[in-house]
């Protein structure tokens, strides 16, 4: 087959279709959506049977794919490193009780972090779950630690991770897709209660026999680390790194014409480190640096005296390694001329919502409103509403309905409670905000919730939401809608409205408060109903006009700043508002904002 | 043959595209390539870059002042990646101002033909015709072809002819 330029999640799709994997599940979650999404885009390369699904979240996700792997078959669930956390009680137990089919969990990593609420190491949680990690330095070698990881898995029956990061997950790279392989296995389920319902009786022994199975995984031939052997040049001195940190490793020795020079070391499989390994980093180097991303997680299990990286803070303790900070550390190791000073971080112009996003009409009301409000909200595109002043908090997925109920209580005490507006995104809504906002109604919380809903999670590209009857392809499916979810969990103010319309919107918010704060008051839900604009049928479907700022217009700054359209921004003198119509989508929901009418919009000719 | 090449712009320009057209036109010439790219929150509208390394590299990342050419999409990024250049890297900016490196309003052009976001072939069409990158424009077109969607294939060359100069190179300095 000839070469394909394919981004590393890509790699890894194309490596569970060539293992054989049959059922494959995931929630969506920046940097590792794009694996669920290619095994989607190339099920047809399969040759077996192949189930796909994106599940309401990781924790469902994790125990659909563990009850295939009990069938015998291969199974991978793909996450994000925080969708763990979501999953982690599954992920505990599935440790000791084991899989039978080869389990592979992919949990991808965000050092950084770019798009994450924390750059958490899965290796770390992998020390902690006692469960086998191995860490991939390219594309090309993340596919094919994909079948290496199935055939670890069925060899000792345990589930796998293959952790890639982002700079994995992300690069594209040349690579050849091989021929997938046919397992022809039928589930055949062989109940088996002392594993698979294993009570506290049990628990010891298959304990034991996990402690057991990491001895052998850790001294796995095709596991041990690499080495690159130096010339002896660099005596008793070791570099030891993995992942990413050990490409650009590999590339920085070249450019500083070290090849060669001192002995390079990759950890293929951080968890458990190989004790041939640690023993002979004991015996042969004086001075070990250990290059990893984001904890130390080989340094720990090293604890080599001479051992310089993030315990001691020679190397960075936080972000990512870059090129220019692994110089830098590289070049205080070996004593080599410092590199100049660096710049600092490059982050550029902020992101912001969307030209037209309902997101900011919803997020513009909610401010204009209650002025004073407190806003807890979550994780998705209309964290962004932050831009706005419309949202105050931002914790994890579903966290903003219970922490929206704690700001309640706590003020509740005091008296005078400030009205608390809660935004959550239809998705997340699914993933952790049904159990919260049950809890809330039953503790008689007095917030309000606004659902956004725009039909799908749009923040990783729009994958499928519970309420739009579309599976995992396209492939139609039942559909739960929010509103009977919401009336079942109690809730006795329910509305629903376009924030487009603003009058009607910002009319059901003060209605909304007014419900909170009357006797028989509890939880109000607005729901917050507009197509995402990135959805190409959304955009074609709403009526688009050539929206223009006249010279009414008195350089106010209300529509570029409390606003905040990326289509609006000043003139070069800073005294008139213009309209950027590279980026306008001609929503016209501006056009309220204007203090003096000076925005408007016309029907496009 | 090593190339190491930064894509510069913000969310929803096209740098994602630009970036695989021209990675896609190393994997055609059989040369090893790979690169980083920006995907998550910062596509919508924040700075976003990716960095292409075509030959025998490892990494997909480049270290500060390692760049051999700059495509910059927003000029505004200058401030945050030219650093990312070498002294003698070349630099193509999409801009209507006259300022430092090679400049071309490939926005305007590309409104022209009906699409802002056409400018990022824009300016990849001047890379080539300053001999910049190490493909050729026939390398190019071919990698547009194989990456665009079909209805769009004979606009993105167009704009990607624009910023060739359409073998006159005089052309653009009134277009």
């Amino acid at each position: 087959m000839t070469k394909e330029l394919l981004m590393g999640n890509e790699a890894i799709a194309c490596g569970l279709i060539e293992a054989g994997c049959q059922v494959a599940t995931a929630y969506p979650g920046t940097p590792s959506t794009e694996i669920l999404q290619a095994v989607i885009d190339r099920q047809d390369t399969a040759v077996e049977p192949l189930y796909i699904e994106w599940s309401v979240n990781e924790k469902v996700a994790f125990e659909v794919a563990l009850a295939a792997s009990y069938t015998g078959k291969r199974c991978a669930v793909v996450m994000k490193q925080v969708g763990l956390n979501v999953a982690a009680d599954p992920f505990m137990r599935t440790a000791y009780i084991g899989v039978k089919g080869g389990m592979l969990t992919i949990v991808a990593d965000d050092p950084g972090p770019h798009s994450s609420q924390n750059e958490q190491d899965t290796r770390l949680f992998c020390l902690q779950a006692r469960v086998p990690v191995l860490d991939p330095v390219s594309p090309a070698e993340a596919k094919a630690m994909v079948s290496t990881a199935f055939e670890l898995s069925e060899k000792y029956e345990l589930n796998v991770v293959l952790r890639p990061t982002t700079r994995i997950c992300h690069s594209r790279q040349n690579i050849t897709p091989t021929s997938p392989l046919k397992l022809s296995r039928v589930a055949d389920f062989q109940r088996d209660p002392t594993r698979w319902a294993a009570t506290p009786a049990f628990l010891p022994q298959l304990h034991r026999k996990l402690n057991a199975s990491l001895e052998q995984i850790a001294v796995e031939p095709a596991l041990q680390p690499r080495l690159i052997a130096g010339d002896g040049s660099c005596a008793r001195t070791a570099l030891v790194a993995s992942g990413i940190a050990y490409s650009n490793l590999v590339d920085l020795i070249d450019d500083l014409g070290l090849n060669s020079k001192v002995d390079l070391y990759q950890v293929l499989m951080p968890y458990p480190l190989s004790p041939i390994f640690i023993r002979s980093l004991h015996e042969n180097y004086d001075r070990v640096l250990i290059l990893e991303e984001t904890y130390p997680v080989i340094e720990l299990q090293l604890a080599h005296p001479g051992a310089v990286g993030k315990q001691g803070g020679a190397v960075p303790r936080e972000g990512e390694l870059t090129p220019d900070i692994m110089h830098q550390v590289v070049a205080g190791f070996l004593g080599l001329t410092a590199p100049e000073e660096t710049p600092g971080e490059r982050r550029g112009q902020r992101p912001s919502l969307c030209p037209g996003c309902p997101h900011r009409a919803a997020f513009y009301s909610i401010k204009q409103c209650f002025p004073k409000g407190i806003f807890p909200s979550d994780i998705g595109c209309y964290t962004l509403g932050m831009n706005l002043g419309a949202v105050n908090t931002v914790h994890c997925m579903g966290a903003c309905i219970s922490q929206g109920a704690g700001f309640y209580h706590a003020y509740q005490q005091d008296g005078d409670v400030p009205t608390i507006v809660v935004t959550i995104g239809d998705s997340t809504f699914f993933h952790a905000g049904i159990p919260a906002l049950i809890n809330a109604v039953i503790q008689q919380a007095r917030i309000i919730i606004v659902i956004l809903d725009n039909a799908t999670t749009a923040m990783t590209g729009g994958q499928p939401v519970p309420h739009m009857g579309v599976a995992a392809g396209g492939e139609p499916t039942k559909a739960v809608a929010i509103e009977p979810l919401v009336r079942a969990s109690g809730v006795e103010f329910l509305e629903v409205c376009d924030p487009y319309d603003k009058h009607a919107f910002e009319t059901l918010l003060v209605q909304a408060d007014a419900y909170t704060r009357s006797p028989e008051g509890g939880v109000a839900v607005l729901i917050s109903r507009h197509g995402c604009v990135m959805d190409r049928k959304v955009l074609k479907s709403q009526e688009s006009f050539l929206v223009t700022i006249n010279d009414k217009c008195i350089g106010c700054r209300k529509c570029v700043d409390a606003f905040e359209c990326p289509a609006l921004l000043m003139d070069n003198d800073g005294n008139m508002a213009l309209v950027n119509q590279d980026r306008c989508i001609g929503c016209g929901t501006c056009l309220p904002v204007c203090p003096v009418d000076a925005i408007i919009k016309e029907k496009k000719s | 043959m090593k190339q190491q090449i930064i894509v510069s712009g913000i969310g929803g320009q096209g740098v994602l595209f630009l970036t695989r057209v021209i990675a896609q036109a190393a994997v055609n010439r059989g040369m090893p390539v790979l690169t980083a790219e920006t995907h998550g929150m910062a596509q919508r509208g924040g700075t976003v870059l990716s960095t292409v390394k075509v030959g025998d590299f490892a990494s997909p990342l480049i270290r500060s002042g390692q760049a051999d050419v700059g495509l910059l999409l927003w000029e505004a990024n200058l401030q945050v990646h030219a650093s990312l250049l070498k002294n003698s890297g070349v630099l193509l900016i999409n801009s209507d101002t006259a300022e430092e490196g090679e400049r071309i309003d490939a926005s305007a052009i590309a409104r022209d033909l009906g699409n802002a976001v056409l400018s990022n072939l824009v300016l990849l069409g001047l890379a080539v015709r300053r001999q910049a990158l190490f493909c050729s424009a026939e390398e190019c077109e071919a990698a547009i072809r194989q990456l665009a969607p079909a209805k769009f294939v004979e606009q993105n060359l167009a704009a990607f002819h624009k910023g060739l100069g359409s073998g006159n190179p005089d052309s653009l300095a009134d277009s």
